[in-house]
């Protein structure tokens, strides 16, 4: 399990290798990628700096992790998250999760993406064309995290 | 002592990042100590009343009620947007 917050882009290719190599017990692994849009709210998007809080969103994300492995099989996953300055197209967050079969896979990969949105310290800062702001939470973000709770209260 | 962070909309509406503070001998918990930095006036006041404000204490999401001590790390921030 590892949990990286950096400045550097990151190559999904070599990340997968890297997770699945010399465990031949993994059956399947499930990423998600997510990308700096070039529009927001209907404003064009020229640059995105995202602000962390070292040490906090570490610990956030590796505590999200845990708690998939908690709910799920999982055999290996990685969170990467970049903080800094990014354009539109840049990779922004990766997370891979491997296990022995699909659904456990793609299930806690939903999970800690659903989780991070709403519990790792991140926030964006756009600059558009009428100058820069900081990007509202969304209702959206929140209920998709709810969700897990509820499954967890069954 | 206790360390106080700000981030984001937050650090910039109060113009800065870290200090560190004598905890008041009356505040117990994240309320009190919240209370103690808005009665700052001004844009303390305004900016740690917000409804949607976040604490943290020692790298932990913490309520209103959570209880703080010297030495702790207290981060006041805004909705998280990451991802």
């Amino acid at each position: 399990m590892a949990v990286r917050v950096q400045l550097e882009d990151f190559d999904i290719g070599a990340e997968l290798r890297a997770l699945q190599a010399g465990n031949p017990k993994i059956g399947a692994v499930a990423s998600f990628v997510g990308l700096v849009r070039d529009i927001n709210d209907g404003a064009g998007v020229t640059e995105l700096t995202l602000e962390h809080y070292p040490g906090m969103t570490e610990q956030a994300l590796s505590d999200v992790v845990v708690e998939a492995q908690s709910r799920w099989e999982v055999i290996d996953a990685l969170v990467i998250h970049r903080y800094g300055t990014l354009r539109p197209a840049d990779q922004i967050v990766l997370v891979m999760v491997a296990s022995s079969h699909r659904g456990d896979a793609f299930s806690a990969c939903e999970f800690i993406m659903d989780y991070l949105k709403t519990g790792a310290p991140f926030w964006k800062k756009e600059v558009t064309p009428e100058g820069s702001h900081w990007v509202a939470a969304r209702a959206t973000d929140e209920a998709a995290a709810e969700r897990w709770k509820r499954d967890e209260a069954v | 002592m206790v360390t106080l962070l700000y981030f984001a909309s937050v650090k910039e509406k109060l113009g800065i990042a870290r200090e560190r503070v004598e905890l008041p001998a009356d505040v117990v918990d994240v309320a009190g100590l919240t209370s103690s930095l808005r009665s700052r006036g001004g844009a303390w006041s305004e900016t740690l009343g917000a409804t949607s404000l976040k604490v943290a204490v020692n790298h932990t999401m913490a309520g209103m009620n959570a209880l703080v001590s010297d030495g702790d790390e207290i981060a006041f921030f805004p909705p998280v947007t990451g991802g």
